[in-house]
């Protein structure tokens, strides 16, 4: 039984229909990878599957109810990572951190914050403010955000931009972890590199108009 | 609740560390007037005929004047992207952010305008309403301001754009706050028009949230 479904998805961005007929469905646990060339839709799926956009047509559900429903409650269930990571410049790598996880709890305490920032490797970081950040150490900030506060489904959009090689196993680690406990994982990418045993679309397939 | 306060914190944190914004907008606020008496001529009893009007032109002008980056800033690093996707109303976001525009804008507007008035030579019966007007109509012009800002958000050049939209809205406010000063200098009463000036604001209080998310989500999209 899948948790979260999309069923014949139409995009329209900018004049133009990018993507239409798309179906996806995803369980507990599962991991799908967007591919397709620049400007296919990639972005454009995920901005949908986290409400940012509405779709032209088709609906996208959380077990069997549309997220346009409640937004919020979607919202609450969901992470995302998007082209910018919104580290503020003046604001220490906790201090932004914090400010997230207290918007999703209602809280401000940071238990689980030291550990999320160790998994990516920039403990040492903690108290450094986001100028002085290089946009690897930027990026690692936002994915220690996600980890800081749990929810069972991750919107990533190219996460692995400007990481190195060790951050970039850091990450992988973090997704098998995440799906070890249950959440679920949508990741974008035009790399070469590959989730353990996910599903795949390749939204170049769904252009209305092939170029 | 919590929330809300969290966003508040935050941004009054950003505001601190950022740190001119308020002070800049009081100096466009003191210059601003200050340049009238130059204009007109020293002459006392001009200057306290025109003290509420120019005062009060002053404050919507520098209260506008920080409006821009009421949205902009956390656009350009996706963190309104972000705002956006927390379980929290967008709504509470925006009134958020209206009430840290207040404070760091209209509060200090208020607390200077006093010297100000001294300087325009407006008569004494005329403080005391001056503040209330101030104190009841600055809070408009934040929320006001609101929908302005997320309507601009992605757009070139949108502080000019943000002017043209949003200073027209404030007339009504401009109006009610000047003729509540006028009325008392001439020896009538101002409840008439501090009544209308709250009532414009718990209209704005009630419309603009709702309508400022809605920019914002439009501007997101």
């Amino acid at each position: 039984m899948p948790l979260f479904t999309g069923t014949d998805l139409v995009c329209f961005r900018a004049g133009r229909i990018v993507f239409a007929g798309l179906d996806f469905a995803l369980s507990a646990g599962e991991a799908l990878v967007l591919r397709g060339p620049n400007g296919s839709g990639k972005s454009s799926l995920l901005r949908l599957m986290a409400g940012l956009s509405r779709p032209l047509g088709g609906t996208i559900d959380w077990q069997s109810g549309p997220v346009s429903k409640d937004p919020e409650a979607h919202n609450a269930r969901l992470h995302y990572i998007g082209h910018a990571d919104p580290v503020k410049p003046v604001l220490t790598v906790t201090e932004n951190i914090r400010f997230w996880s207290s918007l999703r709890t209602g809280s401000s305490d940071g238990d689980s914050l030291p550990l999320a920032l160790e998994k990516l490797g920039i403990g040492y970081l903690a108290d450094v403010p986001g100028r002085f950040l290089a946009a690897g150490q930027k990026r690692r900030v936002n994915l220690a955000r996600i980890l800081a506060s749990p929810a069972p489904l991750w919107l990533l959009d190219e996460p692995s931009t400007a990481l190195d090689r060790a951050a970039g196993k850091s990450l992988n680690d973090a997704i098998a972890g995440h799906r070890a406990s249950g959440g679920m994982v949508v990741v974008s990418s035009h790399a070469e590199e590959s989730l353990a045993d996910a599903r795949e679309i390749d939204i170049g397939q769904f252009q209305a108009d092939a170029p | 609740m919590s929330r809300f306060m969290s966003i508040i914190r935050r941004d009054l944190h950003l505001a601190m560390r950022q740190g001119m914004d308020s002070l800049m907008v009081v100096a466009f606020f003191v210059i601003a007037v200050v340049l009238f008496p130059f204009g007109v001529g020293p002459e006392p009893n001009i200057l306290a005929r025109i003290a509420p009007g120019v005062i009060w032109v002053a404050a919507l002008l520098s209260s506008m004047l920080s409006l821009e980056r009421l949205f902009q800033a956390d656009f350009e690093d996706g963190s309104l992207e972000l705002l956006a996707l927390q379980p929290v109303a967008l709504e509470i976001t925006v009134m958020a952010k209206v009430c840290v525009h207040w404070l760091t804008t209209g509060l200090p507007l208020i607390i200077a305008a006093p010297l100000l008035a001294v300087l325009m030579n407006l008569p004494e019966d005329g403080f005391r309403v001056l503040l209330i007007a101030l104190l009841l109509g600055t809070p408009t012009l934040s929320l006001i301001g609101a929908i302005g800002a997320a309507l601009i958000l992605g757009s070139r050049r949108g502080g000019i754009l943000l002017s043209l939209l949003v200073l027209p809205l404030y007339i009504p406010v401009l109006i009610f706050g000047v003729s509540a000063v006028d009325a008392v200098i001439g020896g009538f009463s101002d409840k008439p028009q501090l009544l209308i000036l709250s009532g414009i604001l718990v209209a704005a209080l009630a419309l603009c949230p709702w309508a400022g998310a809605a920019a914002v989500r439009q501007g997101l999209e």
